[in-house]
């Protein structure tokens, strides 16, 4: 059997922000109706969490859900987990109109931290990253550049940010360059 | 540059993160319509300077169609609002003739 590695393999680099990506995460997006119990059932059952209002992300290290889309949620589990996890909750979601898909391995994750990681993102997302605009609980999905792109916060120092695979050595090499040393524009 | 704000996810959306979509509004003249209907549906557009409404996609972002109504010339935005309508709806409407009084465009007004 062969051994599943990310995208990147736990590269990492050191400049005004660390940027690592992050290995592999089991990830399965799910697409329903939000307001549906069954759906929010499913959704405590993998994850421990409720369902996440408008761009909410609801994430514990490598568990969570993030909001996507007013019908599509991303759930975050553990890799190891994510085959029973997807089959515990196709089986809860059967006779819903609803439909959960692994896609582990078509995305990559990396996580931005220090204390410049808001002006690392904000160099390459046109969206507003001041501490009072975005916060640790929330969820954005936008374009890093030129691909398309989501993130969070994990504390008040550290990004989570997720890319499709084929995108993963463009984003890591984007990063790179935003985090160079000597590189703090000081806006937030 | 154009900012609008998505009326599913509320984020003010910068124009990269958005895909035009063309005119809104377009009634649709398929199977059994004359030639001259089909031919206008799919070919003839406004290009009007002034108010006019547009199919915008958040496609970096929630991946929803929206409507927005905005001027052409001033690049004013009046409002955007859900696509699942046949025309703006009145609120929209109003916030036009508030700044643009005696606007028309196609059957609205």
């Amino acid at each position: 059997m062969s051994e599943p590695i990310s995208a990147l393999n736990h590269a990492s680099y050191d400049g005004i922000a660390r940027v690592t990506e992050c290995g592999l995460q089991g990830m399965i997006t799910l697409r329903g109706d939000l307001s549906d119990k069954v759906l929010a059932k499913a959704i405590r059952d993998a994850t421990g969490q409720k369902v996440p209002g408008l761009r909410e992300a609801l994430v514990k290290g490598d568990t969570g859900v993030c909001w996507m889309s007013t019908d599509e949620l991303l759930v975050l589990v553990p890799y190891a987990e994510v085959e029973a996890k997807l089959a515990a909750m196709t089986n809860a979601l059967s006779g819903t109109h609803a439909l959960a898909v692994n896609v582990s391995d078509a995305r990559a994750v990396f996580s931005i931290s220090g204390a410049s990681a808001r002006e690392v993102l904000g160099k390459v997302a046109p969206v507003e990253l001041s501490a009072e605009a975005f916060q640790p609980g929330q969820i954005r999905r936008s374009r890093l550049a030129q691909v398309a792109g989501a993130f969070w916060m994990d504390d008040a120092e550290t990004f989570r940010v997720v890319c499709f695979r084929s995108a993963a050595d463009y984003v890591f090499k984007l990063l790179k360059v935003a985090a160079q040393p000597g590189s703090e524009v000081g806006v937030y | 540059m154009l900012i609008l704000n998505c009326p599913y996810c509320s984020v003010a959306a910068e124009e990269t993160e958005l895909a035009a979509g063309g005119e809104a509004h377009l009634k649709r003249f398929g199977p059994d319509s004359s030639d001259e209907d089909f031919h206008d549906y799919l070919f003839m557009r406004e290009n009007p300077k002034g108010v006019h409404f547009e199919r915008w996609r958040h496609a970096n972002g929630c991946g929803k169609w929206f409507h927005a109504a905005r001027c052409t010339q001033t690049l004013e935005v009046f409002g955007t609002y859900p696509a699942q309508t046949t025309e703006p709806p009145q609120e929209i409407k109003d916030a036009i003739t508030a700044k643009r009084p005696g606007w028309s465009r196609r059957d609205f007004s």
